[in-house]
Order: structure tokens, then C-alpha cells, then sequence
């Protein structure tokens, strides 16, 4: 594709010469995921994680339509027709079990792969689209995940729709008749049952599609690697097959051994216990929390308490909101021209501060909105606004970084780089400063 | 534009830091009281099943003594609509044992009079799931001072703590301490409800169910019938309507775990086949080891030499 | 001095031949346990969508025909399909043994339709065998047809009193399902 040295397709049998004339499709594969797409050689196994992301779309795809042949989404139906399904069904109880914690490590997996590309800079330039795709895809898999929710119809399905759908409100004057539309009613009832099942089968192919474009925009480029700099020659890269599809191949057959011990030894593990109790609009559980995967944003959300010009509720939902929109920014907030934060050691620190700081809100999200929760959420809370929007500008352009290696496969020759730069200086974008 | 950002930043953190300055403030001068709940609620008693851990498996037999109480005792006010009469093979009955359960079940299915339309019932044939004892909601709650007897067919799945809370429930229930009532005067029991402090709220709707030993009678080969046991067994019992395929799901999960094993193990020998000549090309030594390189700068570090 | 080592590229050729061998094989294994993979993954994706557990308990009813007097039928369900139980007169049994086998399009005779001793019930599908219509004849004053048996309104196929086709574009006669007297008044069908 876009590296002169890439292997062209050539196809020997005249079955595949037939077809590649009419219809250039395993031309695409082949230089995409094939042997005619070059990869830089030393990706290490945090690049393993967008495969694997995309393994379990496909794993949901297909466990999700499966499901769908015997799921009723009716008020009074929803909730036996699951239980039908795990005790009748041949193999229900799997599928719903693989689709229930597919769902979680989904999540699971592309949390590791953006801290992946926040970590190595992958959003930065010319990469910011593939950055943009993968958000809009991160939005679309969290819609998915909340109507995907709501389809049992369980206690935390109900009262979660309910909760979520009553951001809308916060807005004044269109909250309330947006609220309204989006349900189809005034509460959760049968309308935004059926239009949750409705979108919810329609949105994973909407995420393959941009999945697609993300792919796409990415083999423009070619993918990044942990050094940051730039493939220079064929030294520098490994054709995808077979090298990229065995390391795939194997660590996904390790992820999967994980994800079979949550599946038919844990299935309920990441779950609430709560969503095996059928709807009741009259009794609201003791602690509505949506699944794990929100939680950070639960968390945000529950931070405002104080009325300040806004409403406590909806300073809430803007924070929760934008938390995510400010990622969009993150290649122009971040000017530093060291893509990776392995030659950035402030960088580092607060990254580190960054994990820590998600961690400790996911938890918080989690747990009763009890004084000291909340405290704690507000702290972090503020914390991770100010990281994206006051720290990471004011570090890249202030950080002093290490040197770049000359090249990907000269990395090991990191130290001669090292005793050649005089103390102090910083390499330029692309990293080739030569000492004088 | 960055400055932009910046300053929403800058909005967001300050008007957080003032919820929280509000928030410890409040703390401090009002902290929220104590409830009774958070002082005298308990944690459920360790209960180790036959299908507890991932080689489980029901011990058959107890969960035919569980499902016998269940029978005679709590399916007079508990309905269990999700589990069939046909089910109840797996419990180990044949086909003429199961279709005596449903014949005999005292609770009659609700049909219509094929004469004259009237609503009736009939007897439970084996593919009838087990019928509610009350009509609809409405009638289980006159029945029942107004409280509605949660279904049993997912209990221990949808209770925090499983088939251990619902076996610490059954024997938790014991006189209020004098101590509760005098700290938290607003949590007496009030009357038709009774005290467990297994319960979240500490006070529960169910008077006790299993009240003396004998109250059911096991057949022989059994153990004695006492409320411990009793507990014990339609817990197990519960565990299964709940989960009838557990044994099935730990089963396959042991055969897929050592497949995947085994793919593993392949697939990493394979990745590390095809790499062989492509890992460690070049590998720098002596001055510009990166090994040696760290020694070398920890030690101008502590030397204080610069550069 | 710095110093660059070039590590082996592969091992030296005594060991090669052996060695490829040995490397074709582990990515052989790799290859065919994720082959295997794939179809036991496939097999209960197929298989969830054969009858669930509940349908299959269902798979038997049971009927009380001690009400259905002679020269009477019913309709009622099996398997979600209409089933038709008629007690034979006499008259009807005669009439049923008296055509020749070479008459019949599908032919059989009344004994192969019923249970020995049970001459007098015929117990068949009320799934007209051309196009799956309700046959007409159970009912009291509804058109048994030409043959006195059953008649399909649809396209004409006249059945007769053995619910054998005889006329009209049906190709067999009302299908016969596994059924068994539990009693004299009580009969098992599937």
C-alpha cells in the first residue's frame, strides 16, 4: 500500500488469476492483513489488542444474532425468554453466557488499546483520524453496551435506562421532550424496549463499518511502534502474514483461555445480581450502578453535587460527556514531537498518574455514592480534566525529552544515539539530530 | 483553541474542587448519622455445597430432600415459574415419578372450561411449569400483609451473598437486641414483620419458615431433618433452579480450557518458529550494551558527573 | 571497543533439514487446533437452533376420548397441529375395507391405519396432504365429501372414510401419527 517494498499479490492458480481479474478482493486482503502489508518489526504485545478488539465484535456479531432467534423483546416476555434461553435452548446458557462477558472484555480489550495509544502517541500526526475513528467506534460500542443492558429487562436494566435517559433532563428546555422521544413514552415501557433491540442489532455493523474506515485510515500511515519514529526502509518492517498473524494468533488463544475461565467458571462475576430480578417499576434497587465498563463516568457524573450558576445534575452530564469529547483535542493539546512516551520520562510520570486516576474512579463509580466515595471522585475527577486539559499542553511544550534512535531496526543501537547528543538537547521531529 | 481548552478545563476542576470543599465541609460539621442497618447487619455464614467451585456437581440427593421442602413448605406462598415439572428428571425421577409430582401438585393449573369457558384448572402435566400459589400479585399481597413472596426459581442468583444468604436467612432469625432498640428507637420491629439481621433492612415480611427440627420428614438414608440441614438442603436445592445447567457449563469449560491450553502452547511454539531469524538481528555489546550503558549513567549520576 | 554481533540466522545446516521439519509440524499443529477450534465453535451455534427443551416436552398429548361417541370425531392438537380422532361405525368400517387396493392412490388398508382391536378409531393429521389445509368432515353438518370421509375445501381432494386420499390432487392419505391407548379412554399421540 503505501511502502514501495510491499509485496504485491500474484496469484499463481488460475482459479485465483480468474478471480483477481473480476473482482480484486483477496488483492485487498493480502495487502491489508496479508503478506503484502509491511509492519514495523519490533511491535511489542500492546499492539495485540486491536485484533483482539476486533475478535470479540465478531464474537458478540455472532453470539448476538444466535440470541436473537429466541429473544422476545416484549415487557412481560424479555426477562423469561432469557431465562428460556439459558435453560431450554441447546447451548443457550453458553451463548448468553460468551455474549454477556463478551460484552466486558470487549471493553476490557479496547480500554488496554486506547491507554495503548495514549501511552505511544498513536493519535499523533499523520495518525489523528485513525485517533477520531477509534473514539467514534468507542462511542458507538457504549451505546451498544447500554441498550444491549436494558434487553433483559432485570431490575438494573429498568432502573439503569431509567437513570441514563434522565441525563436528557438536565438540559433545560429541550431536555425533557428529548427524553420523552428517545423513550417513546414518559418511562422505560415497551417502546424503548423494542427500539433498544432495534438499535441495538443495528449499531455492531455501524462499529464493523467504522471499524472499517479505522483500519483503513491506519494502513494509510502504517501502523506506529513503541520507538515512535518513523519506518525508514525495508529493515524496518515484517510483512503482517505470517509474522503479525502468529503473534496474533497465539496471544489470542491466551486471551481466549482467560475469557473461557470467566465464561463457565465465573459468568456472573462482572455482573449484578440484581438483573436476575425481573422489572419492577415500583421498587427501586438499593444502588443502581450501570456495568463496570461506565463506571469511571458514574463516577464524574456523581462528583457535581454543589450548584454553581448550573445545576449540580447538569454540570454532571456535561462533565460526563465531555470527558470523552476532549479526546477528540488530544493531538493539538499534546504538541510534543516524541510520539513515544518511552523517550518522554515526564510524559510517564503522568501517565502513570492518568492510570491510577481512571482506576481510582472506576472503583469509586462502583461503589455507594457515600461521602467519602464521592470525595474522592471529585478529586479524581478534577484530576483527569486537568491532565488532558492543563498538564499534557504544558509538558509537551516544556518536557525535556530522551534521544530518538536513528531507526527502528538501529534501536539497538540506542546508546551510540545517547553518547553522541550533547546533554540538553532534544531531538527534532523525526529524530535524526546528528551531533555536530 | 488550546486556550480554550484550558479554561474548560480549568471551569471543570474548579467547580469539582468547590463540590468538594462543599462535600468535606458538610462532613465535618453534619456527618450523616448512623443506621441501624450499617451497625447490626451481618455478613451471610460460610456455606460450602456439592457444586460449589469449577469441578462442582449437585449432590443429587440433597437437592431431592431441598426440593422436598421446597413442596411442603415454601411453595404454599412461593411461586418457582421458570423451572417445568420435566425438569425435575435431572434431579434423578423417572418419567412416571415426574409425572406423579405434577398429577399430585396441590396447586392446579389455570385453564379455560372447554364447555363453557369459565376459567378452571386442572391437574400439572410433566411439561406445565410449576404454578403460582396465588392468582396474580394482587392476591399473593392480601395474602401476605401486603408483602409479595419474591419467585424462588433465581433466588440465589439474584441475591448478594447466594445460596449462602439465603441459607443464613433461613436460620438467621433470633429477637432484636435490646442494644438496637435503644440505639436506633425508629428500627423496632414493627408489628407483622420479624427481625433477621441477615436481611438488608434487618427487618423482614417471611416469618420464620423452618421452625423446628422434623418439620419435614426425610426419607430414610437421609440425614436427620434439622433446621441447619433443612436450610442447607433447599439452598442446594435453590442453587439448582437457578442453574440447572451447572454441571453441564463446568463439564464443557474444563474441555474447553485445556483446548485453548493446548492452542496456546501451539500457537506460541509456532509464533516462536516463524520469528526465529527475525528477533535479535543485531545486538549491541561491550560500550553500547544498553546494560552496560545504565550502569555507566548510574554511575556518573552518583559520581555527579554531568552529561 | 563497541563491538556489533550478528546473532545465527537460523541454525547451521546439519540441524536444518530436521529442524523444518520440526518448524512446518509446529505451525501445522497451530493451524489445525485453530481449525479445530472453529468447528467446535460451529457445532452449538447450529444445534441452538433445533427444538428447545420445553418444545420437546411437549412432544406427547394425551387425549380423552371416552366422550367421542360412534359416527363422531374431534379436532385437537399435537405439536401445534390439528389432529383428528374419529370413532368408526360399523357401517364406515365396511365401506373403508370393501375398496380394492388397486383403487387407491396411496394405498393401505383401514387395519395398516389402526390399532388392532381399535378397528373403530382413526386417529390421522388434519393437514390435507397436498397443500396443508384443515380438512373439512369433523364437525357436525360439515362436508364430508364425495367418500364420506373427509373433504379439503381448498382444491377438492376427497378423502375417504379410512381418511385415504381418492380424489383431487392430495398424493397420500391423512398422515397416521405414533399414538398408543394408555387406556380405553385415554390415548398417547407422539
Amino acid at each position: 500500500m503505501s511502502f514501495a517494498w510491499a509485496k504485491q499479490y500474484e496469484p499463481k492458480a488460475p482459479l485465483t488469476r480468474w478471480l483477481d481479474e473480476r473482482l480484486p478482493l483477496p488483492r485487498l486482503v493480502y495487502g491489508a492483513i496479508g503478506g503484502g502489508y509491511p509492519v514495523p518489526r519490533n511491535l511489542n504485545y500492546w499492539w495485540n489488542f486491536g485484533v483482539l478488539a476486533g475478535l470479540f465484535l465478531t464474537i458478540q456479531i455472532v453470539t448476538g444474532i444466535v440470541l436473537a432467534m429466541w429473544y422476545y423483546a416484549s415487557a412481560d416476555g424479555a426477562f423469561n425468554s432469557v431465562e428460556h434461553i439459558m435453560r431450554d435452548v441447546n447451548a443457550g446458557w453458553a451463548l448468553r453466557y460468551i455474549h454477556m462477558n463478551g460484552a466486558s472484555f470487549f471493553f476490557i480489550v479496547t480500554y488496554i488499546h486506547i491507554f495503548r495509544g495514549l501511552f505511544y502517541g498513536s493519535y499523533k500526526a499523520p495518525r489523528e483520524l485513525v485517533w477520531m475513528l477509534g473514539l467514534v467506534i468507542y462511542l458507538l460500542m457504549m451505546a451498544t453496551a447500554f441498550m444491549g443492558y436494558v434487553l433483559p429487562w432485570g431490575q438494573m436494566s429498568y432502573w439503569g435506562a431509567q437513570v441514563i435517559t434522565g441525563f436528557f433532563s438536565a438540559f433545560p428546555l429541550v431536555g425533557e421532550p428529548i427524553r420523552v422521544w428517545l423513550l417513546g413514552g414518559y418511562a422505560p415501557d415497551q417502546a424503548a424496549l423494542t427500539r433498544f433491540f432495534s438499535l441495538h442489532y443495528l449499531l455492531p455493523f455501524v462499529i464493523a463499518a467504522v471499524v472499517i474506515l479505522h483500519i483503513w485510515a491506519l494502513h494509510i500511515p502504517g501502523s506506529s511502534n513503541p520507538t515512535g519514529v518513523d519506518v525508514k526502509d525495508e529493515k524496518d518492517t515484517l510483512p503482517f502474514h505470517p509474522f503479525y498473524t502468529a503473534k496474533d494468533g497465539w496471544a489470542a488463544a491466551a486471551f481466549l483461555t482467560v475469557f473461557a475461565l470467566f465464561v463457565y467458571f465465573a459468568p456472573n462475576y462482572l455482573g449484578h445480581p440484581d438483573n436476575y430480578i425481573p422489572a419492577n417499576p415500583l421498587a427501586t434497587p438499593a444502588h443502581i450502578v450501570p456495568e463496570w465498563y461506565f463506571w469511571p463516568f458514574y463516577a464524574i457524573l456523581r462528583a457535581f453535587t454543589v450548584d454553581f450558576i448550573l445545576p449540580a445534575k447538569l454540570w454532571g452530564v456535561l462533565a460526563m460527556f465531555s470527558s470523552i469529547l476532549i479526546l477528540f483535542f488530544l493531538p493539538w493539546l499534546d504538541t510534543s514531537p516524541v510520539r513515544s512516551g518511552s523517550y518522554r520520562p515526564v510524559f510517564k510520570r503522568f501517565f502513570l498518574l492518568l492510570v491510577l486516576d481512571v482506576l481510582i474512579l472506576g472503583f469509586c463509580g462502583g461503589a455507594p455514592a457515600t461521602p467519602l466515595y464521592v470525595a474522592i471522585s471529585q478529586l479524581a475527577a478534577a484530576y483527569y480534566f486537568a491532565h488532558f486539559l492543563i498538564m499534557l499542553p504544558l509538558v509537551s511544550a516544556f518536557e525535556r525529552t530522551l534521544p530518538l534512535p536513528d531507526s527502528i531496526s538501529s534501536s539497538a543501537l540506542h546508546g551510540e544515539k545517547k553518547e553522541a547528543a550533547p546533554a540538553g538537547i532534544t531531538p527534532r521531529r523525526g529524530a535524526t539530530a546528528i551531533a555536530e | 483553541m488550546r486556550y480554550i481548552l484550558g479554561l474548560v478545563g480549568a471551569v471543570f476542576s474548579v467547580v469539582l474542587l468547590i463540590s468538594f470543599f462543599s462535600n468535606v465541609s458538610t462532613y465535618l460539621t453534619s456527618p450523616p448519622p448512623a443506621t441501624a442497618e450499617e451497625e447490626f447487619h451481618l455478613h451471610p455464614k460460610h456455606l460450602s455445597l456439592a457444586s460449589d467451585g469449577p469441578f462442582g456437581k449437585f449432590d443429587k440427593k440433597q437437592i431431592q430432600r431441598g426440593f422436598q421442602i421446597y413442596k411442603e413448605v415454601c411453595s404454599a406462598c412461593h411461586s418457582m415459574n421458570l423451572v417445568a415439572f420435566h425438569d425435575l428428571e435431572a434431579l434423578g425421577y423417572n418419567e412416571a415419578e415426574v409425572k406423579a409430582i405434577a398429577n399430585q401438585w396441590q396447586t392446579e393449573v389455570p385453564t379455560v372450561n372447554p364447555e363453557t369457558g369459565e376459567a378452571s384448572t386442572r391437574k400439572a402435566l410433566p411439561s406445565d411449569r410449576f404454578p403460582s400459589p396465588y392468582a396474580n400479585e394482587t392476591a399473593a399481597r392480601a395474602a401476605n400483609n401486603n408483602a409479595l413472596p419474591p419467585d424462588l426459581s433465581l433466588i440465589t442468583k439474584a441475591r448478594e451473598g447466594g445460596a449462602a444468604y439465603v441459607y443464613s436467612l433461613l436460620t438467621g432469625y433470633r429477637q432484636q437486641p435490646a442494644e438496637l432498640i435503644q440505639k436506633f428507637p425508629a428500627s423496632k420491629t414493627p408489628q407483622g414483620l420479624h427481625y433477621n439481621p441477615y436481611f438488608a433492612n434487618l427487618n423482614l415480611a417471611m416469618p420464620q419458615p423452618l421452625t423446628s427440627d422434623g418439620q419435614v420428614t426425610y426419607a430414610p438414608g437421609n440425614p436427620k431433618p434439622t433446621v441447619d440441614q433443612m436450610a442447607k438442603d433447599v439452598a442446594a436445592f435453590l442453587v439448582w433452579t437457578a442453574e440447572p445447567k451447572l454441571e453441564k457449563r463446568h463439564g464443557t469449560g474444563l474441555a474447553v480450557v485445556v483446548f485453548l491450553l493446548f492452542a496456546t502452547v501451539f500457537g506460541y511454539l509456532a509464533y516462536r518458529n516463524i520469528w526465529y531469524g527475525e528477533k535479535a538481528v543485531v545486538r549491541a555489546t561491550g560500550v553500547l550494551d544498553p546494560k552496560n550503558q545504565a550502569k555507566a549513567r548510574s554511575a556518573k549520576r552518583k559520581a555527579g558527573v554531568k552529561g | 571497543m563497541a563491538t556489533l554481533e550478528q546473532s545465527a540466522q537460523g541454525s547451521d545446516p546439519a540441524e536444518s533439514e530436521g529442524g523444518a521439519r520440526r518448524r512446518d509440524f509446529l505451525n501445522v499443529a497451530a493451524v489445525s487446533f485453530a481449525g479445530m477450534g472453529v468447528v467446535a465453535v460451529a457445532l452449538p451455534l447450529i444445534s441452538q437452533m433445533n427444538p428447545p427443551a420445553d418444545v420437546l416436552a411437549m412432544a406427547s398429548t394425551e387425549v380423552d376420548i371416552s366422550k367421542i361417541a360412534p359416527g363422531q370425531a374431534i379436532k385437537t392438537v399435537w405439536r401445534k397441529q390439528p389432529v383428528f380422532i374419529r370413532n368408526l361405525t360399523p357401517a364406515e368400517i365396511q365401506a373403508a375395507n370393501a375398496v380394492p387396493l388397486s383403487e387407491l392412490r396411496d394405498p393401505q388398508t383401514l387395519a395398516e391405519r389402526t390399532k388392532p382391536g381399535k378397528a373403530n378409531w382413526l386417529i390421522t393429521l388434519g393437514v390435507c396432504t397436498h397443500l396443508g389445509c384443515v380438512p373439512l368432515g369433523t364437525g357436525e353438518g360439515e362436508n364430508r365429501g364425495p367418500f364420506g370421509g373427509y373433504f379439503c375445501p381448498c382444491h377438492g381432494s376427497a378423502y375417504d372414510t379410512a381418511a385415504r386420499i381418492r380424489q383431487g390432487p392430495a398424493p397420500k392419505n391423512l398422515f397416521v401419527p405414533d399414538y398408543e391407548f394408555v387406556s380405553d379412554t385415554t390415548v398417547r399421540i407422539g
